[in-house]
Formats: structure tokens, sequence, C-alpha cells
């Protein structure tokens, strides 16, 4: 501990010792707390004590019967745990009868303190630190600690109860460590007398009546094999599957959500699930007796293990594609369709459980699609994978929410009262869509899955969200659509449905709904990032009315639209897509006004997005050698340069800075590492004298731009400029230029400039500089030291832990000064 | 079955729904006291005292009803004979003083034959027109007046008009059909409903057509015509469009009310008119007597639009909710309409072309002009012009400026500011928003384009759409947008064929949809809802939209097109004041803990269906001789009456005091309704049961006196 701190530690004691100082906040013990913990690990709790005696007066204070703070008194128990965890200073304490009286029934625990749940969680997290070592054990055992903490699990406040769940977990698995290590075929009846209390309560608990108390005790053993893989756990298995197992004959199952994640922890643990100690009959036993909606998370757990028996993994499956087949029934679809279903037996169960109420209904769709989605991209998922009858259904579903599916039965006409204009399916719907777009499936399916597609794009019913979400299955679809062989054109299938798709998209552009808007632009980006090289795609595109309204959308009042609007301008532009005046005598004409609108905006936009937009667009273009840009490459740079360092938004200077490296790196002649893959610009000069190399950063004054980010107010701006300088430098360590008498005085004056600009003063400008000048300048800086400090958090000054005590004490200071203040 | 055009039903008031019933309003009938022909007209307000008895306790509501006639007539049908219009004339400029409809007729129809395709209707031909494979007849317009078989209009007592679309028939009513009664409307609703119809006269009478076709008509002719012509109903009593003398001596007749206002109808029934949202002045109807409430629920609207939110809260407790006027076109979302006609607006314009909205001159229109002012800026479309060309279109703006009063709070409170309520006065004021009477005059020299115009009649028969079809149809550069919900696009386009306009339907109904009306039931839980069979079921198109239907419980009771209705529920109960002299007199007796009872001899008084019991008179002395009267000539029978009894008879002591009495061999029997007491030495029964008892024995009075005066000193008298 600083000398600093142990000053101020005695201080602070005292008046957390005093009731009459009220502590300010939680937070500053919490970080008090977070400090000794640092200190205990790092060195000896003993000899902590024994150097600043004034902690173990603050721990015997606490014990007076006084009007002490709650929050202290938590404080006080938490801390002596973390002090009796190293064993010496455990029974250091102990001698003094110190913790007894803290943990024991003499203490707080009987007293009026204890109706405070901050207390209750301090002396459980006090133990839950103190049980580390045996003597801890005998001492929990002495003081009848647990049974408190078994009433404490039914604790009306969630956290105290949450955590004396896991204290029992963890004196269970700190009983059972040395116990069992040296016999791995000990059996409970063996067991420490602590362990064997703990799992009697547990079964006791599983015996019980009271659902409260069956979830408290799944819970413990949820944590229990989820965490400790020790041989002992299958012991404990063993002894406990049949009580879990008798959960299973109730009706209904009680805490069912619980024994789900229980069943699980037990399945994913190594010891457990490798043994054949009947647990995947349980499970088995167990998907079929919950129902659909709990058995759903259940059957995607086991979905995901590693190792898992074949016909558990079909039955798993096969629940959580009930609803769907459901669905595919009430709206008798293909009997075909359903052959390829596992397990479709119990789909007459499910359309009960789907339809006695909307929001059961909806729930119950959302959550299996969101399943399915989730294990769709797992290697362990079921093989075969039905592609297209869940293709078949979700398309059916979507078409139940938007009212086109005709349902042949009375459950279909109910599930489709249920599903007609339900957002949250359809999201849900779209999502596992564009997720099936990894496979394949049949021609007509397809067909099916881009007319339901176009139909939502189209509908006026579409909610943005909607939208958005069937923007993107959109794109997955056509993505994933194959090219064809030989011109690496879209298929005529997407082809033909983008000939219906572009029509509509004008509209969506034009919506009134700016969430729309954007989607729209955000999609069309994606659309022509991808196949903007592609004929038939340019040719739709360029026959629509798209690239002028995303023009006019660039003066849009909606800044997010701004942005896409930038974004995907950028993405027409680079593309040649732009469309081009039609007039012979201005060829090019527009596509420069394009660079000037992009600069206006960077210059004037009131908002942020969209100026950050242009910079990317921007430095994008630099780095593919844009046409507009490669003209006049050096008056862009600098013209972009300038601008950008006057922006408040730091993220538009950060990315000034990606752009004068990017430049940098075309000048310096050596590929961008950022893209591989991009084509070298013609620019990019051969290695040459560097003087003349640098001549061109000189021009556009990115030296200037650099060095006053260096000293930006934001730091991560000033770290990317750190970076640039420091790549700069290294590139100029060979440069053994003239360094003549002439350029000193210079030097001087641009260091006595930045010594200003870091001081906070930026008004004065550099100028143009010379390659020696920066060169010299670059060298004589401490850079690596800057770095340094910039990697630090800013708040490291504040965040020390004698910084900690100065505010709880001056706090305390300030608050007499007010009660002063009051005569 | 679609009408064809010329031939299309529309109905005042948007009656007809697509697939749904005709719009209904409440026509309640005149009541005529106790006796359907008792009163004579004269004395409809103020009906004689009548001397009763008690019998008004067996008054059901249903018969109460059939004596209100609270019918629900189909109203405002409104069939349009309408000239099939010239929009094809070249010489048809802006310039053009008058659309002179007849002038055109001639071009249109040359080449078509009637007699080879219709021989025997020779004497008709010139009435029906082709025009793409559609036939219409050539006619001044004519209008579906309201049904008149199932009520005799003359007998009815009041109207109460829901909404200004609703009263657009009205003048029929008032001044063809011997109607005598009142009108009940809100304020707006009369103004506005005033601007509706002067609209429609002014575009009817702009265009004079003498010719007024009826051959057709014949029914022999009619029923061998294609269809939909064939099947047009009650085409004899299609009829002109009224004037505007009509008219003001129609509204003449309007009361008008304010939301809440409790409104009594000849104290047989209290009406009260609450907001329902749906446009300025729009009204649900509460009718209650003193212990039945029926609410008229019609042309509701839950969103949030310019009119005052709908009163829910005071439909609550209803015995009956009646159910009509919701939207006609369930499936589209108004918030996704106003949305397409926002983005089409968009994309025309930009495009450099014009877009035509045709449209009423009151109600959507506001809000249109409101999305419109948010969203022409985000667009880019500030410098585009808006016109808004009505005979009305001033006034309308104005109107809705001024009734702060029925607005939503939004723009009451705005009112406060001191701002106008709609920002449509800001656009107004900028110039992005004008407005002309008739596209003739400024209109002419101000027009620019690209620019949008709202006009009417929707219809597209009458009114300046029809030049601004024949201006812009040519081009696919424009579109015409259809936000109004009231006509089928389709045949409204049928006559202009072939168009190269774009065509763009957006119908924007805010009135209820089935899920508003679900939460709304929840939420007023009457006792029955009564509603048109068409609610009942989901649309024949659409016959797996379960969700399009009403779905309540107890199941919605429905109707059908003149059928009457007994509603589910008995009136038991009258109010009877008595008079304070009368009750003072009365001294009641405790019959049980906490009921008291007391006898009361008196005139009962009725009313215009008050009744109140009166002292009664006191007897006259007979002043002797020849004036005097037999005192049952005046008043009621006033001599003592015997004591009224009361309580039941305990077998068991009834039979000990026989005994005591010197009965002896008494048998008692239990029966179903109560016991028999034998007295077999007598050879007497006496029969006791919960609601009488009978003394049975032959020719021995003096017996049955005897058991008489035991029985009744167990009974209580007073």
């Amino acid at each position: 501990m600083d000398p600093e701190c142990s000053q101020l530690l005695p201080a602070l004691c005292s008046v957390l010792a005093d009731p009459r100082q009220p502590v300010a906040d939680d937070t500053c013990l919490e970080k008090l707390l977070d400090w000794f913990k640092t200190i205990t690990e790092a060195g000896s709790s003993l000899l902590l004590l024994q150097e600043n005696p004034c902690l173990l007066g603050l721990l015997c204070h606490v014990l007076k019967p006084q009007d002490l703070s709650p929050r202290v008194l938590a404080f006080s128990l938490r801390l002596a745990g973390m002090l009796a965890a190293q064993e010496d200073c455990f029974q250091y304490l102990q001698q003094g009868e110190l913790l007894p009286r803290l943990f024991g029934e003499a203490g707080p625990l009987g007293g009026a303190a204890w109706t405070a749940p901050s207390v209750r969680s301090g002396w459980i997290q006090g133990l839950r630190s103190l049980a580390r070592h045996p003597s801890a054990l005998c001492f929990l055992a002495d003081c009848g600690a647990v049974d408190t903490i078994f009433s404490l699990q039914g604790d009306s406040s969630l956290f105290v109860a949450s955590a004396a769940g896991q204290l029992l977990v963890h004196i269970l698995g700190l009983s059972l460590q040395g116990a069992a290590e040296g016999h791995p075929g000990l059996q409970t009846g063996d067991w420490p007398v602590c362990a064997q209390k703990i799992v009697s309560h547990i079964e006791e608990s599983l015996r019980s009546a009271a659902t409260p108390q069956i979830t408290q005790a799944l819970n413990v053993l949820t944590t229990t094999f989820g965490h400790c893989h020790n041989p002992w756990t299958q012991v404990l298995w063993v002894r406990l599957s049949p009580l879990v197992a008798c959960l299973l004959e109730k009706d209904p199952v009680p805490a069912a959500h619980s024994l789900v994640d229980l069943l699980l922890s037990v399945a994913r643990s190594s010891v457990l699930s490798s043994s054949s100690c009947g647990l995947w009959e349980t499970l088995a036993q167990t998907l079929s007796h919950l129902s659909p909606t709990q058995a759903g998370p259940l059957a995607l757990g086991i979905l995901k293990l590693q190792e898992c028996p074949q016909a558990l993994r079909a039955q798993a499956f096969a629940v959580l594609l009930q609803p769907l087949t459901c669905v595919l029934e009430a709206t008798a679809q293909a009997p075909g369709l359903l052959d390829s279903l596992d397990g479709t037996g119990g789909a007459s169960v499910t359309v009960d459980t789907l339809l006695p109420s909307k929001a059961a209904c909806v729930g119950l769709l959302c959550r299996t699609l969101a399943h399915l989605e989730l294990l769709q991209p797992l290697p362990q998922r079921p093989s075969p994978w039905p592609q297209a009858p869940l293709l078949g259904a979700t398309v059916t579903i979507l078409r139940l929410c938007s009212g086109l599916a005709t349902p042949t039965s009375d459950a279909g006409g109910h599930l489709c009262a249920f599903l007609v204009g339900c957002v949250r399916v359809q999201r849900a719907a779209l999502d596992f869509l564009g997720t099936l777009s990894q496979g394949t499936g049949p021609r007509e399916l397809v067909t099916r899955v881009f007319a339901v597609l176009l139909e939502y794009l189209t509908s006026p019913d579409s909610s943005p969200t909607v939208l958005k979400k069937a923007f993107q299955a959109t794109f997955r679809w056509l993505q994933s659509s194959p090219e064809t062989p030989g011109c690496s054109d879209l298929d005529p299938h997407a082809q033909l449905f983008l000939r219906e798709l572009l029509p509509v998209l004008p509209k969506r552009l034009c919506s009134p709904c700016w969430e729309v808007r954007d989607s729209g632009l955000e999609f069309l980006t994606q659309m022509i990032g991808h196949w903007g090289g592609q004929a038939g795609f340019r040719r739709a595109l360029l026959a629509s009315e798209v690239p002028e309204l995303t023009e006019q959308l660039l003066r849009d009042p909606e800044s997010y639209v701004r942005a896409s609007a930038v974004a995907a301008m950028g993405q027409l532009s680079s593309q040649g897509l732009r469309v081009t005046p039609a007039s012979p005598e201005h060829p090019g004409g527009r596509q420069k006004s394009l660079l000037a609108e992009l600069l206006r905006i960077l210059s004037t936009d009131s908002e942020g997005f969209p100026r950050r937009a242009v910079m990317h667009v921007f430095t994008q273009w630099l780095r593919d050698g844009h046409a507009d840009v490669a003209g006049d490459t050096e008056r862009f740079v600098a013209r972009v340069l300038q601008v950008a360092s006057q922006d408040l938004d730091w993220e538009v200077r950060a990315q000034g800075l990606e752009l004068a490296l990017v430049f940098l790196e075309q000048t310096l002649g050596r590929p961008s590492s950022h893209c591989p893959y991009a084509v070298t610009p013609p620019v990019a000069a051969p290695p040459s004298p560097l003087a003349q190399a640098l001549r061109p950063l000189c021009r556009v004054q990115l030296f200037e731009f650099a060095f006053r980010a260096l000293f930006d107010c934001d730091r991560p701006v000033a770290q990317k400029s750190c970076d640039l300088l420091l790549f700069l430098r290294a590139q100029t360590a060979s440069y053994s230029g003239p360094q003549g008498s002439g350029s000193v005085p210079e030097v001087a004056s641009v260091e006595a400039a930045l010594q200003r600009w870091q001081a906070g003063d930026q008004g004065q400008p550099l100028g143009y500089l010379e390659p020696e000048v920066v060169v010299a300048v670059l060298r004589s800086m401490d850079l690596e030291g800057l770095r340094g400090v910039l990697a630090e958090s800013s708040d490291r000054v504040e965040k020390s832990p004698q910084s900690l005590l100065q505010d709880m004490l001056a706090t305390v200071g300030a608050l007499g000064e007010d009660e002063a203040d009051c005569y | 079955m679609p009408y064809p055009f010329g031939l299309r039903r529309f109905h005042f008031g948007k009656g007809s729904r697509q697939w749904g019933g005709p719009r209904k309003t409440a026509v309640l009938r005149r009541f005529e006291s106790y006796s359907p022909h008792s009163s004579p007209p004269a004395t409809r307000r103020s009906y004689p005292s009548i001397g009763g008895s008690l019998w008004l306790k067996t008054f059901t509501l249903s018969h109460f009803f059939y004596k209100l006639k609270l019918g629900f007539t189909s109203q405002g049908g409104f069939v349009s004979q309408l000239p099939l219009l010239p929009v094809r004339a070249p010489n048809l400029t802006m310039q053009c003083a008058q659309i002179q409809i007849n002038y055109y007729y001639v071009g249109l129809w040359t080449g078509h034959d009637f007699h080879s395709q219709f021989p025997s209707f020779a004497t008709c031909s010139k009435e029906l027109k082709e025009c793409s494979g559609h036939v219409f007849v050539d006619s001044v317009p004519e209008f579906c007046l309201p049904e008149t078989e199932l009520i005799d209009l003359s007998t009815v007592d009041v109207i109460l008009i829901s909404n200004y679309h609703c009263m657009m028939a009205l003048p029929y009513i008032t001044e063809h059909t011997g109607f005598t009664g009142t009108v009940y409307a809100t304020e707006p609703t009369v103004q506005i409903g005033r601007l509706l119809m002067e609209e429609l006269v002014n575009f009817i009478e702009r265009v004079p057509k003498a010719q007024s076709a009826s051959l057709w008509k014949n029914k022999d002719i009619q029923r061998l015509l294609p269809s939909p012509l064939k099947d047009a109903v009650e085409v004899s009593t299609w009829r002109r469009c009224y004037t505007m003398q009509e008219v003001n001596s129609a509204l003449s007749k309007i009361q008008l009310v304010g939301y809440s206002q409790k409104i009594e109808l000849f104290g047989a029934v209290q009406v009260t008119p609450l907001s329902s949202g749906y446009a300025l002045g729009s009204s649900n109807w509460i009718i209650q007597s003193h212990y039945e409430k029926v609410s008229y629920v019609s042309g509701s609207s839950l969103l949030t639009t310019h009119p005052q939110p709908m009163d829910q809260a005071s439909l609550k407790n209803s015995d009956v909710l009646v159910l009509t006027g919701l939207t006609q076109i369930p499936t589209a979302n108004p918030d996704g309409m106003v949305g397409e006609f926002c983005s089409n607006l968009a994309l025309t314009v930009r495009n450099g072309g014009n877009v035509l909205v045709p449209c009423y001159p009151s109600g959507v229109i506001y809000d249109l002009l409101e999305c419109l002012y948010q969203y022409i800026d985000s667009a880019g479309l500030s410098n585009i012009p808006f016109y808004f060309i009505s005979p009305v279109a001033n006034s309308s703006l104005e109107f809705s400026q001024i009734f702060a009063e029925w607005l939503c709070h939004n723009k009451q409170t705005k009112v406060y500011l001191p701002e106008p309520p709609f920002p449509h006065a800001e656009l107004i004021q900028t110039n992005k928003l004008k407005h002309y009477p008739s596209l003739h005059g400024d209109f002419s020299s101000d027009f620019r384009q690209p620019c949008v115009v709202f006009t009417g009649h929707p219809s597209l028969r009458f009114g300046d759409v029809v030049h601004f079809m024949e201006l812009w149809g040519k081009s696919s550069l424009n579109t015409v947008i259809f936000t109004e919900p009231d006509f089928s696009y389709l045949e409204a386009l049928a006559p202009y064929q072939p168009l190269a306009m774009k065509c763009i339907y957006c119908p924007i109904d805010t009135r209820l949809n089935f899920i508003q009306v679900s939460k709304l039931l929840k939420e007023v839980q009457p006792l029955h809802v009564v509603c048109p069979e068409q609610y009942t079921q989901p649309p024949p198109a659409q016959s797996h939209r379960m969700d399009l239907m009403i779905d309540c419980q107890p199941p919605a009771m429905s109707y059908r097109r003149a059928e009457v209705l007994a509603l589910p529920f008995k009136r038991r109960y009258e109010k009877i004041e008595i008079m304070p002299e009368l009750a003072d007199s009365l001294v009641p007796m405790e019959i049980k803990p906490g009921i008291s009872l007391a006898t009361v001899s008196a005139v009962l008084h009725t009313k215009d269906n008050k009744h109140v019991l009166q002292p009664p008179p006191r007897p006259t002395q007979p002043t002797g001789g020849k004036k005097r009267k037999r005192a049952s000539d005046d008043i009621p029978d006033c001599k003592v009456l015997k004591p009224l009894l009361s309580g039941s008879i305990p077998v068991e002591q009834f039979v000990q005091a026989l005994e005591k009495h010197g009965f002896s061999d008494i048998k008692v029997e239990d029966t179903a309704k109560g016991h028999i007491v034998l007295l077999q030495e007598a050879e007497t029964l006496i029969q006791i049961e919960e609601d009488s008892t009978h003394i049975i024995c032959d020719n021995d009075e003096m017996l049955r006196v005897r058991l008489r005066d035991l029985v009744l000193k167990f009974l209580q008298k007073f």
C-alpha cells in the first residue's frame, strides 16, 4: 500500500465507524473493496492488518451496538471475509473471536440491521470470500451458518436469494474438494457432514410440494453441475436424479424452466454426459412431459450438445419443429413436406397449445423461429436438415401474417386471425428466412420465397422494422442465388425478381417514414456493393429512378437518411452508376458536382452522421482510385483534410486521419495494409528520394493536420495520429537527407508552436513545412512516450486509490461544512 | 356485384360498404302514446293525460321499441344516374367556361350500334351508351333515396345525425315525405354537411342537362340489360339532385346539440350525442330510459386524427350496443395508406408529373394536408404548388379552423397560443396551398405544373375533377390517387379508358376496424351487440380472414336489410313519481327488517310518458238536485278497501290452533306446492300453498268463515 494511502486510511476508518458521518454512496465502498481485493490478492492480508490496525479497529467497532449505517456494516462483513480468505489471517482474526461475532448468531444476524438486504448480502459475500480453506469449513459448521444460508435461499431480495444459492454451491464444492479427491468412488454416505447436510436439504426441497423450494434446489444443482466437473458430481447426480425424475410425474411439471436449466447443465457436464447415469432417458422423458413452450429451450439445448444419442436428438428436433408442423398442417400444405420432419406425431398437441390465445401462439412461434435460427448455422445441427419444409413453413407463416395464406381448417382460420398483422412474428420469420438462405431449396419454393419477400417489400402495411428485416432477408437470398455459369451475373430467376423489386424501391425511398427511407438506402448500398459490376443489375438499376432519387436524398431532413444516401451515392459513383447528363458538352459535369455536393455536406451539415459517411466515402474513393479523386489527388486530399480538421465531431477527424494514412501509404509507395486486394493506384510512386516523396504530403498540409490531431482533446484521435506519425517516422528512419543549418531555426519554431498547441493554444497555423523540417520534428518528438500516455485511460488519475480515499474524506468534510452553514 | 358506371349506387354517407351492408342512421319514430293510433299527429310532442293503471310495468322494451320504431334505415342512398363524361373532347381546355357535358356526347357514341346488340331496346338505345365494353346510362345524375317502405317517414319524430357524411339525403326526407319532426345534429356536422351539399348542388347545376333517362327503368327492359344494370334495385325511386333551396329548408329543421347534452324526447327516452372521433362533430348516440340504455355507434374512430377523441367511457353499461359504420376497407391500414399516398405523390412530382386527388372538400383532406405539411420538405417538394379546387374550398378550410371545441386536444391547445389548429393555414400563408372555387378565373392564370390538385367529386362523374382527368389522363407522368373509400376506383375510371396516367388506390378510412372493435367491446362490455349481418362473417372474397369479423361474447345479433329486430331485453320497470303531499300521507309498516310497505290510493297521472301519483280528489259533497253527479263518474272508487294480507301460515301451529278450536281427526298431507289439511270429520279440505289458501267445504258457510278467521289470525294485515 502506498504510504499516502496508509496515512489516509485511519481517518477514513474513523469516518466509516462514525454513525454521524454518512457515507456518500455505495460506489465508493465498492471501489474501496476492489482496492482491498487487489491488495490481498497481491500480498499478505495478515501483514495488511498488522500494518494498518485501523482496519481491525473498524471491524471491532462495527460490532458495538450502535446505529451504524447498513452499508458500512455490509462493507465490514465483506472486508472481514476478504481478509479471512487467507488462512493465517483467518487464524489471526479467530484469536480475537472476531469472526464468530461478525458472522455468528451474536453478530448482525440477530440484530435489527439484519432487516436491511444489503447487510444480508454483505454477510453472504463475506462468507463466500472467507470459505477458501478447511478451517473456514469448520468455522461454518460451528457457527451454524449453513442453516442460515438455507433460509436465505428464499429471501425476499432476489440478490440475497441468488447469492445464498451460490454460496451453498461454493461450500459444497469446498467441502468435497479435499474429501473426494483421494477417493473417486466415494459414496454420499461417506461425505463430510457439511456436504451431507446440504445434499439432504436439496433432497428435502426436491420432495417439497412448494414450487419455490423446488426452484431453489434446482438452481443450486444447476450451478453445481455447471461449475464443477469433479467425479463427485456424478455421485451426486446418481443420488438425486430419481428425485428429479419424480418431478416429471407431476402435472403440471413444477419449476419447468429451472428443471430445463438443470438438465442442460448436467448434459453439458463432461463428467456426467459420458457416463451411463440415466441422463439421456431423463432428458427424453422430460421432452415428452413438458409443454411445447417449455420444451423448446430444452430441445435447442440438446441439439447444441456435442455428443448426444441420435434418438434423443431426433426427438428434440421433432419437439422444436412441432409448431411449424402445426402451421403446415393448419394450412393444408402438401403432405410430402411433412414427411421429412421427424416425429410429427405430437403436432396435434401443439395445435391445442398454439391456439388458446394469441399471446401463447405468437410467443411459441417467435421462440421456435429464434431457436431454429440459432441452430441453423451450427455444425452439429440435425442432419439431414429439413430445408424445404422449414422454408415452406416460414413462407406460410409470413403469408399468414400478411393475410395472404388461405387456411382450410378451423385451426388454420384461428391461426390466421392470431397472426394477421403480427409484427413480432413477421420479424422473427423474416430473420429465420434470411438464415435459411444459406441452404438450398427446390426452385418452386425459392420462387415462393421471393414472392413473399416482394409482397412484404411492396405492402403499405409493412412496418418499418419489418421492412428492414425484409430488405435484409432479400439481400441474403439474392446473395445466395446461384450465379449464371460463365458470365458471373445474377441467375435469371433473381434478375426477374430484381426487375420487380426495383420499381418498389423508389416508392420506399419516398416514404414519409425516415426509417423506411434509411433501410431502403442501406439495402441499395449493399446491392450495389455486391452486384454493381454485373451487367444485368446495372441495366435494371439504370433503367429505374433509383439513382436520381438517391441523389435527392442527400438533402433529406433526417440526418441518418442523409448519411445512408451519402454511402449509397458513394457506391453508385464508384461503380459508375450515377446518371450522367445527356449533354455531350459537359462530360462528367455532374460527376464533379457529386464531389462538390459531398464536400458541401462535409463542411456544412449540422449533424455528424452524414459528415462521417462522407469521410468514409472519400477514404474509399481515395483507396480505390476513384476517377474524381485520381484527377487531382493532392487538391482533393488537401481540401478534405482542411475541412475535416475543423470538424467538431471526433469521428470525422479520426476518419480524416484514416484518409491521410491512405494517402501517405500511396505516396510512399506502400500498399495499404487495410485493403490488401485494392488495386494499387497509379499515383503510388516507386521508392524515391524521401524528401521528394514527402513533398506531396507537405503540400496537402497532412502534417499540420496530423500534429493538430496529436493534441486533440479526444483521445482516439490523438492515438490514431500518434500511430500515423510513428509509422511515418519509421518510414523516414533511413532518411539522412541534408540537415542544413538553415532549417534548424525553422525546426525550433515548429517545436515551439507544437508546444503551444499541446498547451491548448492551437490558433497559430504551422504553414508550409519542408520535408526536412518534418523529419527533424518527428525525430525530436517523444512519440512513444505520448503513445504510452494516451494508452492509459483518461481517468487513470481519478481511479487511483489515493484519489478514492481523498474523495471519500472530502465528501464527508463537505458534508460537515454544509452542517456548519446551517447555523 | 360491381355497378357499371353511371349506375353506381353511391350513398350519401358512405353507405355502401364494399362488402358490408349499408350504413345506418337512427331514426326515431314518434312515440304515439300507449296506443299506436290514439294520438293525432298534432299532439306529437304533448300528450293528453291518460289515467292509467300500472300496466306500464309490463311494457317490454321490445314493445317500446316497436312503438318508437327505433329503426335503422338505410340512409342517404344515392344513386347517380350520371351523364357519361365528355372527357375526350379535344377542345376542352382550361379556358373553357363550363364543362358542357351534353355537347360532347355525339362524338363519344359514334360508331356504336346498340340496336344490333339490344334489338329489343330500340326505344331506349339513346339512353344507353357503351364505353370500353361497359354499358352506361346517359342521363342527368339521379340519386337513390333512403328506404321508405319499412318506415313511413311522415310518422318519424326525430332523426339523429351521426356525421356530415350521413346527412346528404336529408332534403329528400324533410322536403318530400311529409316529415314534420326534429333533426338533431352537432354544429360542425350541420355546417360541413351544408358545404358538402352545396358543393354537390353546385357541381350538378353547373352542367344542366335536360333529359333524364327513364325508359331503361322499365322492368321488362331492365332485366334484359347486361349486368350490373339489370341488378340495380328500386330504380324507379331514384330522384334528381335537390336544390339549394331545399338544402336550406332541410337544414333549418336541424336542432343543434353539443356533446354530452341530454335531450329529452317526449319523456320517453333521453338521447345524448357523444364524440365518435371520426370527423368534426361526428357523434355516437346514447338512447336511454330510466332502466334501459342503448348505444348507437356509427362511424367511429380510435385513431388520433383531427377530431375530438372517441368517448368510450360513456358507452359502458349499455344493454344493447348497435354497431354500424365500420371501415369499408378493413385490410387497408390508414397509416400505410397515407405513406403510400405521400410516396406516390412524391414520385410523380419528382418526375415532372401532376397528381390528381379526387376527394370530398372536408374530412380526410385535412389530415392529408397535415401529413403533406410535414412531408413536403423532407421530400424536397417545397416548391410544388398544391391546389384545392371546390366551390366550398375556402369555407371548408376556414370552418375547420374555428371549431376548436370539436378538435383533438393537441389542436385545441394551439388555439390558446394562439395559433391556427390546422397547419394548412401556414401552407396557405406561404402560398404552398392555394384554393379556388372553380378552375375558371384566378386558377387559370395561377396554374403551373407540376402540381398537386385536390378536387371533387370523388366519383369522377361531375365536378372539376372531370376536367383534370381529361387534361392529364393522356400522360403516363401524371397520377390519380384515390383516397376516398366510397367508390371503386376501377368503376370510377371506367369511362375514361383507355387511360395513360397512373392510378393509385390508397383508400383512407379511419373508421373502426375489427381489431379496434374487439378492443372497444372489451372495454365497453355491452350486454348485447347488434350489427349488420355482414360484420359477423368474413368478407366473401376473403373467407379465411377470421380476423375480419366481429368476435364477441355473447355473439353479436345480426340483422339484414329491412329486418326488424326484437332487442333482447324486457322492459320491466317504469319510474313513477309520488307527489309530496301524497308521500306525506303514507304510513309504511315494516314487514321484514329493511322492508316496509304502505298502501296508497292515488290517481296515476301520465303525460308525456311521465307518470305521477297524485292524491285522489276529495269526494265532493253532493250539492243536491239535478247537478249531482255520480261520484264514480269523476273520481276513482275511493271506498275503504279490504286490508291487504301478508305472511305465511305455519302448518304445525295452524293444526294446533284447529285442535284448540275443537277440530279433531286432522290429517296433514304434503303436496308439491304446500300442504293439505284434511278435516276428515267435517269433510273439509284446507289447501295451503305459497300464494293462496283454499278452504273447500260443502255448504257449510259457518264452518268456512270459522276456518277463514283462523287462517287470517296467522296473517298480517295493513
